[in-house]
């Protein structure tokens, strides 16, 4: 009567638009859809990182935005900053910061300095996060997520089909060599 | 009523007529499914209020809401936690929604859609997608302890276009 379960599948498959970390010809595609103020997400960044390590080359990373606004106030700012930042080069390096920093997200003067130590145009990036210059690409992230049954953050999925394991390194190590041998 | 065999319910499934039901949303409101007639609703039976933040269910449908608007559909939340625990959670997790009462008789209109866990005396994770004429499209049990997300429900909610 009752039909087995399957897992969702990612509607929007990885491409040019994405942030990226590892070839483009790694063997298996790990995809994050996350919110930058989110405490889980901020638990998955080291095992993330982790994972990445154990992996190596056979990895490629994606990070996709997926804030939910109504329990993260700062999540927006944070994705845009991020956004800003990738507009000059520099995504993972901001990505990173913020997860590191998630606790100084009440002031922005902090994310300005790093910003400069960076190299960015701090005004041009200031501008931009104020007139929410990405909000259509993360809200077309954050979409894409709703449709691919992302249903809070972190959510994960391995070679396009989404992961349901712990967010800890071991499982999700063993789910992308398990998609490796496939 | 549906019958559970295994303790687990056996939901209403797409073609049933919606049973109708009048529950409290706040100390001096009341919502009907009839009220709804004419425009798609959702309804979303879950377990309780206060569930782990970034996982929540209610709270993702809130931050979902342009989607379903979309549709011109009203989403409708049931648990059997009583009014107050509804509008404390309900401001807390910033909800634009109606939160129902299934309260008093407890459990009555989960029991009416088969989505009663009696084990647990909570409604299970069930979603319907009633159609404006009031029939139930598509239905949804979502496995113990996985929020079913919202992308099962916008799929529905396109196809009655």
């Amino acid at each position: 009567m009752s039909t087995p379960y399957v897992p969702p599948h990612l509607t929007v498959p990885v491409g040019a638009r994405d942030h990226t970390q590892g070839s483009a010809h790694a063997r298996v595609v790990l995809v994050e859809y996350g919110d930058y103020q989110c405490p889980y997400c901020e638990a998955a960044y080291p095992i993330v990182k982790r994972v990445q390590r154990e992996l190596g080359d056979d990895l490629r990373f994606v990070f996709r935005n997926f804030p939910i606004t109504n329990a993260h106030p700062q999540a927006e700012w944070a994705a845009e900053t991020a956004e800003a930042a990738a507009a000059q080069g520099k995504f993972w390096e901001m990505h990173d910061y913020l997860y590191e920093n998630q606790r100084s997200f009440e002031d922005p003067r902090y994310f300005a300095a790093f910003e400069a130590k960076l190299g960015l145009d701090v005004g041009k990036l200031t501008q931009e996060v104020e007139r929410s210059a990405y909000a259509r690409r993360i809200e077309e992230d954050f979409s894409s997520g709703v449709r691919s049954g992302v249903n809070g953050t972190p959510t994960f999925f391995v070679d396009g089909i989404r992961y349901d394991g712990y967010a800890e390194v071991h499982p999700l190590v063993a789910a992308l060599r398990n998609a490796l041998k496939k | 009523m549906p019958k559970a065999t295994d303790g687990k319910p056996s939901i209403l499934r797409a073609g049933a007529k919606a049973p109708n039901f009048t529950l409290k949303t706040t100390p001096d409101q009341s919502v009907s499914l009839e009220d709804f007639r004419g425009r798609p609703v959702v309804l979303a039976f879950y377990p309780a209020d206060w569930s782990p933040v970034c996982s929540d269910q209610m709270g993702l449908y809130a931050q979902v809401m342009p989607e379903f608007k979309k549709f011109d559909a009203e989403i409708l939340g049931v648990s059997v936690d009583g009014i107050w625990s509804h509008l404390a959670f309900s401001k807390e997790r910033k909800l634009n929604f109606p939160l129902l009462a299934d309260f008093e008789p407890k459990g009555e209109v989960s029991r009416l859609y088969g989505a009663f866990e009696a084990t647990t005396g909570e409604a299970a994770r069930a979603l319907f997608v009633i159609d404006k004429k009031g029939v139930i499209r598509w239905s949804f049990l979502s496995p113990d302890g996985v929020n079913p997300g919202a992308d099962g429900i916008l799929s529905a909610l396109e196809k009655l276009e």
